[in-house]
């Protein structure tokens, strides 16, 4: 029922229903995204993605909601350093 | 056009009661590429847009044999009903659905609200993919009249032929930003192709991802001067928001003359001495 993997204590039930899911908006690095957490089996699963126009562009797992939230974060901060704001005038 | 309830279309009930039945196959496609090991609803076969729904080669939609051997694998024949759901209120199972029509198969549909409303209604999700048994699929000649290309959009651009429909963010459309914020630049200039109407993609969606209903659809469209009348092209940065926008135009609204720009963006705003217009 369950095994190791990259580290984490992974459930293999057939179907699982996700547990402690949020939603929920903050700003990174100037830009509005949303951070969508769930946790599945013994993992949490965590996604940032921008508010416009929603793509999803980093993800983490976890052992607790914290841990793959920072991950997320921290990948999320990264990449959204690199977006250039440009005159539109 | 239509008023009734669209068969292009099924609920979470719905797929939650029969995505195991004989003859139905549930397929998830993602933006993210790894969120089908994350859990997907059970029997889902997953495809990544990234290798299985391009030609990986050249810059193209995927090449049919590719098509047919994906299909055939994922047991599905000619007469199976698709059902494709995926992340970002179903970008690329929109893309998938596009594609899927070019090659002319009978009976696709969209899980409504796609991964994130399943997700959010606390349903059941496996790990594990499915066991498949394999059949034989046989796709048919392409449909081009789904799709625009170059040319045709600068045509269409000259002799304001058609309603160009840009479904980027507001962001990408004035220049602000060359991509959406934390994903790569993938063109030398920002703006839009000159004509082109502001209608962000997100706005045919409601908040929990499903579609919004018919006549708020047709208003808003109309709203912006869209309204079927004369042949529609959308386009975003790679085709597939703009894929979604289609579908909406097409499947939900009914309009008749309506095709993805695929070479979007990143084909307009990388062509040397291509008219931008800003904001």
């Amino acid at each position: 029922m369950f095994c190791v993997f990259r580290g984490f204590c992974v459930d293999r039930r057939p179907f699982m229903k996700p547990e402690d899911h949020s939603r929920r908006q903050v700003e990174l690095a100037g830009w509005p995204v949303t951070i969508e957490t769930y946790k599945l089996g013994e993992v949490y699963h965590c996604t940032i993605a921008n508010v416009d126009p929603g793509a999803r562009f980093a993800r983490a797992d976890g052992a607790t909601k914290e841990e793959a939230e920072s991950r997320a974060i921290e990948k999320a901060t990264k990449y959204l350093a690199q977006t250039r704001r440009f005159p539109t005038a | 056009m239509t008023t009734t309830l669209p068969t292009v279309l099924v609920s979470t009930d719905w797929v939650a009661q029969h995505a195991t039945d004989a003859g139905v196959r549930v397929v998830e496609v993602d933006v993210d590429t790894s969120a089908y090991d994350q859990g997907h609803i059970p029997g889902a076969v997953g495809w990544n847009w990234t290798t299985q729904l391009c030609d990986t080669l050249v810059r193209d939609i995927v090449p049919v044999k590719a098509l047919e051997d994906l299909l055939g694998a994922a047991g599905i024949d000619n007469k199976t009903t698709i059902v494709l759901y995926g992340d970002n209120n179903n970008w690329f199972a929109a893309w998938a659905f596009w594609q899927l029509k070019i090659y002319g198969h009978d009976d696709v549909r969209i899980m409504d609200g796609g991964r994130k409303k399943w997700v959010a209604e606390g349903r059941e999700l496996a790990k594990d993919a499915p066991q498949i048994q394999k059949k034989s699929y046989k796709a048919k000649t392409a449909d081009t009249s789904l799709r625009a290309f170059l040319p045709e959009v600068q045509s269409a651009v000259a002799g304001k032929k058609a309603a160009l429909v840009d479904v980027r963010s507001p962001d990408e459309f004035t220049g602000k930003i060359l991509a959406p914020p934390g994903l790569p630049e993938t063109c030398q200039r920002g703006g839009h192709i000159p004509g082109a109407k502001s209608i962000p993609w997100g706005k045919n969606c409601n908040d929990d991802g499903t579609f919004k209903s018919f006549d708020e659809l047709k208003s808003m469209y109309a709203a912006q001067g869209v309204t079927g009348d004369q042949p529609v092209i959308a386009y975003c940065r790679i085709g597939e928001r703009s894929s979604l926008t289609w579908f909406v135009l097409k499947h939900l609204l009914g309009f008749d003359d309506v095709k993805n720009y695929d070479g979007s963006w990143t084909e307009w705003g990388n062509l040397v001495g291509a008219a931008v217009e800003k904001p």
